[in-house]
């Protein structure tokens, strides 16, 4: 085999040239390399030294041009296949040493090991995460443009305080909704991009949210409210959780779960137009996240008899680490209440008490539903639907 | 000491940490308890070696020289037990603007010459040597410009060559001296780009590391030592980023037929005898 250079040397792209037609050759194989680049064949004896390739010198008496020897030094990366591309190419376990590469890629072999957590998809995959993910790309939104900040605020002063103070408490939920899945994202094999992406897409969503609640709480005042040690020592619970199934359960299902009703509540009591988007906008991206919680997790049930049984210990030792707190903050309590009644008249109060216990009653009925689709029997999905924090998160 | 075989080593990078480390494993999982001990320079490195400190050396082939010569100083010999495929013939070419006007070595009289380090063989030594040979006398017949980095690694690392380039091609010296294999990469880092330069001299082929034993170094292991770099492979996914670390795609069997251009530029310049009367 032949290869005429012409004039480029292997500092301008040679290489490229000979590299394919030595790929051509089996080893032992000889190419007979021609040009007139100054330089060639100082290039060429460089070259094959550091390519691990034979090489014998041009010979000006004969004419004989210069020739490469494919050796099997060469380009002899073992390498291995990192899956298939497809849904149905998702291996049930990702070996470390795929690492970073994409699903189907070709991984040379001998590369660094990676220390990801999560490498089973029998513990993290839903056979919907591709979809929901799609579903998360198209829906999101901006916030200067989606809600706006310059709708009237026509409420008094004691209703803003209220507005503010849920405000406060939606902010820390969000943060711990943000937390969660980034920890987890950090530890999850990229083997499983659906999931992968679906947990960025989480995180990034939880980021918007928490922008949204602050513009909306720092609109009329200059700080937030009351952040009490009880909400965070309920939150704390969820960011220290290890578990990705358990943390998963206890965050997306029964959290976000409660969290999405109080989300539409606020969304029809809220006393402003802007109160009313922002929460509106967030529950739209909480149903996504409770859905991926509630598909993956009955995927994962499917394969692991055992996880309900693990999921209701969850519930019990959350319960047993919450049960000196205070439960939910009185004043996000008394927020709430007086956001629904819209003022301080007795009939309005006892209204708005009577709809924040209809709250309470809806929020039990969205876990008891969740938890029997993860096939918990009726009668133990309202036991430890009544387990659940306090705090609502 | 006798049942552990020790490697000296110079820290040129902190990837050399990487390296030995990565090769103690391979030693230990082929069932030789191997160890290293890294110098800052190689002068104390062969020194350590004549000490007693290592019983094999990982030497520049400067400091191959040195070890060679310390041994016939004091009735003992020295001897290279493996090298890199990578390690054999090695050239070093001398490299002008093409706009200079320079095209062969007598035109470098009164002109600014870059180099490397002062103790590197590639980028000083035998460069100098090759053009001595030519009858250019540095330091008279030009000015040598020095780019030091790390003077006792002998030029093991590469920033001393790179700032050579880099002063060719600002125009602070009329020429400069490096490996060939540096001549290709900065070719195509475009560092000093082949179309804008020209390579006016290249000296013969030369030898660069080996692995150095003394007379006294403890046979059998030197033997395990030597098969198990042998068979080492570069299709062994195994060995390959070690492999790769280091430079090379295969050890091959140590060689000194490679440094007479050295042991010439050493001798003409008495650069060791500081070293060797030290």
């Amino acid at each position: 085999m032949r290869v005429d250079l012409e004039g480029i040397g292997l500092d301008g792209g040679g290489d490229l040239l000979l590299k394919r037609a030595l790929r051509r050759l089996p080893d032992g194989g000889g190419l007979e390399v021609t040009g007139s680049h100054p330089e060639l064949a100082l290039q060429l004896r460089t070259w094959a030294r550091i390519a691990g390739l034979g090489h014998e010198p041009a010979d000006a008496a004969t004419g004989r041009p210069a020739r490469l020897i494919r050796t099997e030094r060469f380009e002899h990366a073992p390498t291995e296949r990192a899956g298939r591309a497809g849904l149905d190419g998702v291996a049930d376990h990702a070996p470390p040493h795929w690492g970073l590469a994409g699903r189907s890629a070709e991984v040379e072999l001998g590369g660094p090991t990676f220390d990801f957590g999560l490498v089973d998809k029998a513990e993290l995959w839903a056979d919907d995460a591709a979809r929901l993910y799609a579903r998360a790309a198209a829906a999101q939104w901006d916030p200067d443009s989606a809600i706006d900040w310059t709708a009237p605020i026509e409420h008094d002063e004691e209703i803003e305080d209220a507005v503010v103070q849920v405000m406060t408490y939606l902010i820390e939920n969000e943060t711990a909704a943000l937390l969660v899945p980034a920890r987890f994202l950090a530890r999850l094999h990229p083997h499983f991009r659906e999931v992968m992406q679906l947990l960025a897409m989480q995180a990034a969503e939880e980021a918007r949210h928490i922008e949204v609640f602050t513009r909306r709480a720092l609109m009329r005042r200059p700080a937030l409210g009351l952040s009490t040690t009880g909400g965070q020592a309920s939150l704390k619970t969820l960011i220290d959780e290890p578990d990705f199934a358990l943390a998963s359960f206890l965050l997306s299902v029964m959290g976000e779960g409660s969290f999405l009703v109080l989300l539409d509540f606020l969304h029809q009591t809220g006393p402003d137009p802007i109160t009313r988007a922002v929460c509106r906008l967030a529950a739209q991206d909480e149903a996504r996240h409770v859905a991926f919680g509630l598909a993956h997790l009955r995927r994962h049930a499917q394969e692991d008899p055992a996880l309900p049984a693990r999921l209701a210990q969850a519930m019990h030792r959350r319960h047993a680490e919450l049960a000196q707190t205070a439960g939910l903050n009185e004043r996000v309590f008394e927020s709430l209440t007086l956001m629904a009644a819209g003022g301080y008249a007795p009939h309005a109060i006892a209204r708005g008490h009577a709809r924040v216990m209809q709250l309470q009653a809806d929020m039990d009925m969205a876990r008891r539903t969740s938890l029997a689709k993860l096939g918990f029997p009726a009668e133990e999905a309202a036991a430890l639907s009544r387990l659940h924090t306090r705090n609502f998160m | 000491m006798t049942s552990t075989f020790i490697l000296g080593a110079v820290a040129y990078d902190p990837k050399v940490v990487t390296i030995w480390d990565g090769f103690k494993d391979h030693f230990a999982a082929n069932g030789l308890a191997f160890d290293y001990i890294l110098y800052s320079n190689y002068e104390a490195q062969v020194r350590g070696q004549f000490a007693g400190h290592c019983h094999v050396a990982w030497n520049s082939p400067l400091a191959w020289i040195e070890a060679e010569r310390l041994a016939a100083r004091q009735g003992r010999t020295a001897r290279a037990v493996a090298m890199r495929d990578t390690d054999r013939d090695l050239t070093s070419v001398v490299v002008a603007r093409r706009d200079s006007g320079i095209a062969g070595p007598a035109d470098l009289k009164g002109r600014k010459v870059a180099v490397g380090a002062v103790d590197s063989p590639q980028a000083t030594l035998i460069p100098l040597e090759h053009l001595a040979a030519a009858g250019l006398a540095a330091g008279s017949d030009f000015e040598v410009v020095h780019f030091n980095i790390g003077e006792g690694k002998h030029g093991d690392h590469i920033g001393g060559e790179r700032d050579a380039a880099r002063a060719l091609m600002a125009g602070e010296v009329d020429a400069c001296c490096i490996l060939d294999a540096n001549r290709l990469l900065f070719a195509r880092e475009a560092t000093l780009p082949s179309e804008r330069t020209v390579v006016i001299a290249e000296t013969e082929p030369f030898d660069h590391c080996n692995f150095t034993v003394l007379d006294d170094a403890p046979e059998a292991l030197v033997r395990r030592f030597v098969e198990i770099l042998l068979a080492m492979s570069f299709s062994d996914p195994a060995v390959r980023p070690l492999l790769e670390m280091e430079g090379l795609r295969q050890w091959l069997p140590g060689r000194t037929t490679g440094y007479g251009a050295l042991n010439r530029a050493v001798d003409r310049t008495g650069f060791l005898e500081p070293f060797l009367d030290g």
